[in-house]
C-alpha cells in the first residue's frame, strides 16, 4: 500500500514537523490556500481540523478557530470541495482530524470514499475508541487507504499503549501532558514519560503534540520522538496582521531555524 | 432494568463511551470499580442512611384529590420536591460522592445548567468535606444568580464556561476538559443519565430509589406495585429514569416521558431531542440529539433550564426505539399553565421542569380506575422570576 504517511515515516525518522490548522479559518476559503502554501515549505505532514460545535479534546485557541470557521460557513461537505484538486500540486501527506459525530452525520462510507477521492491519507478521530474502531471502521478505512492515528497520554497504561501500537499503521500521537490542546506545558516534567515511551521499543514511531509551540519546544520533543505536532501556536500565528502566506512562511521558518 | 445494558455500556445501539484517550483512565477506573463499590453492603448502608436522615427520604407519595377529580383518575404526586435542596438531583450526588471517597478522590467537579445539580453537588461536598468546583455557563450564571450564591455559600468555586453558547452543554464540555487535566485526584459528578458509560447506568441506579419507593407506597395505598401510568419530564432524563426504573420490565405500566417543546417542536426554539429524532454522539454517548445536517450540535430552547439540553440520556433513546416508553412534548406555555394550576389548586409551587410532566395530564384520557403517578421532580423557588412574569 502506498500511503503518503507511512511512506514518510519509512523515509524520515527524525525532526518530522506536523502542522495542524482548522479548515475554513481564518476565512472560509483559506483551507486549500494554507495547504498549498505549506506544501512549498519545510513541513512534513499536515493535519486539517474539521470544526465541531463541541470539541472535547481541544483547548480555547482551536475551539475558537473552529467556532469562527463554522460562522464562516464551513461544513464537512465544503471541506471536501475545498480539497478537490489539491493533489495536483500538493504532495504533503494530509490527515483529517475531527469528531465522530461529523462522520456519522456525513455517512461513514461516503466520508471514507470522499477522503480517498480528494487524497486524504489518514484520520485522527479522538473520540473513537480503539475497540469501536476495530469493530466498525478498520475494514472501511483500509479499503480506502486511510490510516487511523491514535493517541496515547502520560496516563495511558503500558498494556494499552502496546495494544494501540499493535493497531497503529503510521504513527502514534503522543499527547505531552494531561492537557487539552494549546495548554502550557512544563516540557521537562514530561521527560520521564518520553523516556518510558522510548524504552518500550514500540514498532510504531510517535510524534509529540500538545504544548509544542515554538522552535525550542519543537526541538525539545524531537529529541525524544520522531517529531512534533504544532496546532494552537500556528493558529495564533496565521491570525496575525499581514498576508496569510507571509505569516505561514515566517512561522515555519522560525520553527526550522537552526539557532 | 439492569439487563438492558451490555458490558460496554450500550442500551441497544445507544450509549457507549466515545471518549478521547485523555479521558480513558478516568472512565476506565469508574467502569472497573463502580459496580463492586456501589453494590457492597457498606456502601448501600451509608447511602441509605444519608438519604433517610439527611435528604429526608422516603419522599411522600401524595394522593391529590383535586387533580384526581379534575382528570378522572387516581392521581398521585411523587414529592421529590421535598428532598433536601429541593429536587431529586441530590439522590445522585450523595451516591457519587460516597463512590468518589471510596475511590480515594480529593476533589469534585460538576457541571450545572440551572444550578440545581450544582447546589446538590456543593451540598454533598460540604457534607463530606470535599473540594468542589462547579462549571456553569456564563449566561446561566447571570440567569440563575440565587443558585450561584448558594453554591458559593456552600463553599464551592463556580467557574464560568465562556465557550460556545455559554450554557449547559458548554459547562459540560468545560467540566470534561477540567477532568482531562486532573485525571488522578478528581471525580466528575455528572448530573444526569448522560455522558460516557458508566455514568448513565450509575446515575439511573442512584435515582432508582424513586420508583423503589413508589412501589412500596402504592402497595400500601392501592394494593398494587404496578401503577397504570408513570409520567415524568425528561431533559437528560435522570428523574424520569428514576421514576420508571422498577416499572420498565412490567408490561402493565405505561411510562410517559415528557420533553420540553419550548415554543413548539417545529419552531426552531425547542429542546425536544427525541421529537427531532437524529442519532449522533453528544458528551461521549450515542443517542438522539438536536443537530444540523453537518452534525453540529444545535442550541436548545426551553423555559425550563433543567430541560434545556440538546441531547437525552441513551437509555431513553433505547426506551423510545423499543417502544418501552412513550415520548411526548409540552410547550413553555403549557408548562407555565400547569405550574400555575398546581400552585392554585394544591398549594405546591412546582419546578418548571416538573410542570412539563403535570401539563401532560391535560392530554391524557384516563379511566377512573387508573392509578397515575406524576414525578414532581423539584420545587419552583428557583423559577419564581419566570412565574412572576407569567402572572403579569
Amino acid at each position: 500500500m502506498n500511503n503518503r504517511i507511512t511512506s514518510l515515516f519509512e523515509r524520515k525518522k527524525k525532526d518530522i514537523l506536523n502542522i495542524y490548522f482548522t479548515a475554513g479559518y481564518p476565512e472560509l476559503d483559506d483551507t486549500a490556500r494554507i495547504l498549498k502554501h505549506i506544501s512549498t515549505l519545510d513541513v512534513d505532514l499536515v493535519e486539517i481540523g474539521i470544526p465541531f460545535s463541541d470539541p472535547l479534546a481541544d483547548g480555547p485557541t482551536i475551539q475558537n478557530s473552529g467556532s469562527i470557521a463554522l460562522e464562516n460557513g464551513i461544513s464537512l461537505a465544503k471541506i471536501f470541495e475545498q480539497l478537490e484538486g489539491v493533489r495536483e500540486t500538493v504532495d504533503t501527506p494530509i490527515i483529517l482530524m475531527g469528531y465522530l459525530n461529523s462522520l456519522l452525520q456525513f455517512g461513514e462510507k461516503e466520508f471514507c470514499q470522499r477522503c480517498e477521492e480528494v487524497g486524504v491519507d489518514g484520520l485522527i478521530i479522538p473520540d473513537m475508541p480503539l475497540g469501536y474502531y476495530q469493530k466498525h471502521y478498520e475494514t472501511l478505512f483500509k479499503k480506502h487507504g486511510l490510516v487511523n492515528i491514535m493517541l496515547v497520554t502520560p496516563e495511558t497504561s503500558e498494556e494499552r499503549i502496546r495494544e494501540i501500537d499493535a493497531k497503529s499503521e503510521a504513527f502514534i500521537y503522543a499527547v505531552s501532558s494531561n492537557s487539552i490542546t494549546g495548554g502550557s506545558v512544563n516540557v521537562n516534567a514530561q521527560v520521564e514519560y518520553y523516556n518510558r515511551l522510548n524504552a518500550m521499543n514500540l514498532t510504531t514511531p510517535h510524534l509529540i503534540g500538545f504544548g509544542v509551540s515554538d522552535r525550542d519546544s519543537f526541538n525539545n520533543v524531537c529529541q525524544y520522538s520522531a517529531g512534533g505536532i504544532i496546532g494552537s501556536a500556528f493558529i495564533k500565528a496565521i491570525n496575525q496582521e499581514g498576508a496569510l502566506e507571509e505569516n505561514v512562511t515566517k512561522f515555519i521558518t522560525e520553527i526550522r531555524s537552526k539557532n | 432494568m439492569k439487563h438492558l445494558i451490555d458490558e460496554n455500556g450500550f442500551y441497544g445501539e445507544f450509549g457507549g463511551a466515545f471518549i478521547p484517550e485523555m479521558l480513558y483512565p478516568n472512565v476506565k477506573e469508574l467502569q472497573d470499580n463502580y459496580k463492586e463499590i456501589t453494590s457492597s453492603k457498606s456502601f448501600q448502608q451509608e447511602f441509605r442512611k444519608i438519604l433517610k436522615e439527611y435528604v429526608g427520604r422516603p419522599t411522600p407519595l401524595y394522593y391529590s384529590k383535586n387533580l384526581s377529580t379534575k382528570y378522572g383518575a387516581k392521581l398521585y404526586l411523587k414529592r421529590e420536591d421535598l428532598n433536601h435542596t429541593g429536587a431529586h438531583k441530590i439522590n445522585n450526588t450523595i451516591g457519587q460522592i460516597i463512590l468518589a471517597q471510596r475511590l480515594g478522590k480529593k476533589r469534585i467537579i460538576a457541571e450545572t445548567g440551572a444550578g440545581q445539580h450544582g447546589v446538590a453537588t456543593a451540598t454533598a461536598c460540604a457534607l463530606m468535606g470535599m473540594d468542589c468546583t462547579i462549571y456553569m455557563g456564563a449566561i446561566d450564571i447571570e440567569r440563575q444568580a440565587p443558585n450561584v450564591k448558594k453554591m458559593k455559600m456552600l463553599g464551592a468555586k463556580v467557574v464560568p464556561a465562556t465557550s460556545g453558547s455559554k450554557t449547559l452543554k458548554d459547562a459540560t464540555n468545560e467540566a470534561i476538559r477540567a477532568w482531562i487535566q486532573n485525571p488522578v485526584d478528581t471525580h466528575y459528578i455528572i448530573g444526569s443519565v448522560v455522558g460516557p458509560h458508566p455514568y448513565p447506568q450509575m446515575v439511573a441506579d442512584f435515582q432508582s430509589v424513586i420508583s423503589e419507593e413508589i412501589q412500596i407506597q402504592l402497595a400500601t395505598e392501592e394494593g398494587t406495585t404496578k401503577p397504570d401510568y408513570v409520567i415524568a419530564c425528561v431533559g437528560g432524563g435522570s428523574n424520569a429514569i428514576g421514576a420508571f426504573y422498577h416499572f420498565i420490565d412490567n408490561n402493565h405500566t405505561k411510562l410517559i416521558a415528557v420533553e420540553a417543546a419550548g415554543l413548539g417542536v417545529s419552531s426552531g426554539k425547542t429542546a425536544a431531542s427525541i421529537a427531532l429524532g437524529k442519532k449522533g454522539i453528544i458528551h461521549a454517548s450515542k443517542t438522539y440529539l438536536m443537530q444540523t445536517n453537518d452534525g453540529q450540535i444545535v442550541e436548545p430552547h426551553s423555559i425550563s433550564a433543567g430541560l434545556d439540553y440538546p441531547g437525552i440520556g441513551p437509555v431513553h433513546s433505547y426506551l423510545y426505539d423499543s417502544s418501552k416508553a412513550e415520548f411526548t412534548s409540552v410547550t413553555d406555555q403549557e408548562a407555565l399553565d400547569a405550574g400555575m394550576q398546581l400552585a392554585r389548586t394544591e398549594g405546591i409551587i412546582p419546578a418548571l421542569e416538573s410542570s412539563h410532566a403535570l401539563a401532560q395530564l391535560e392530554k391524557m384520557n384516563f379511566k377512573s380506575s387508573d392509578v397515575v403517578v406524576v414525578n414532581l421532580s423539584g420545587r419552583g423557588d428557583k423559577d419564581m422570576g419566570t412565574y412572576e412574569k407569567y402572572v403579569k
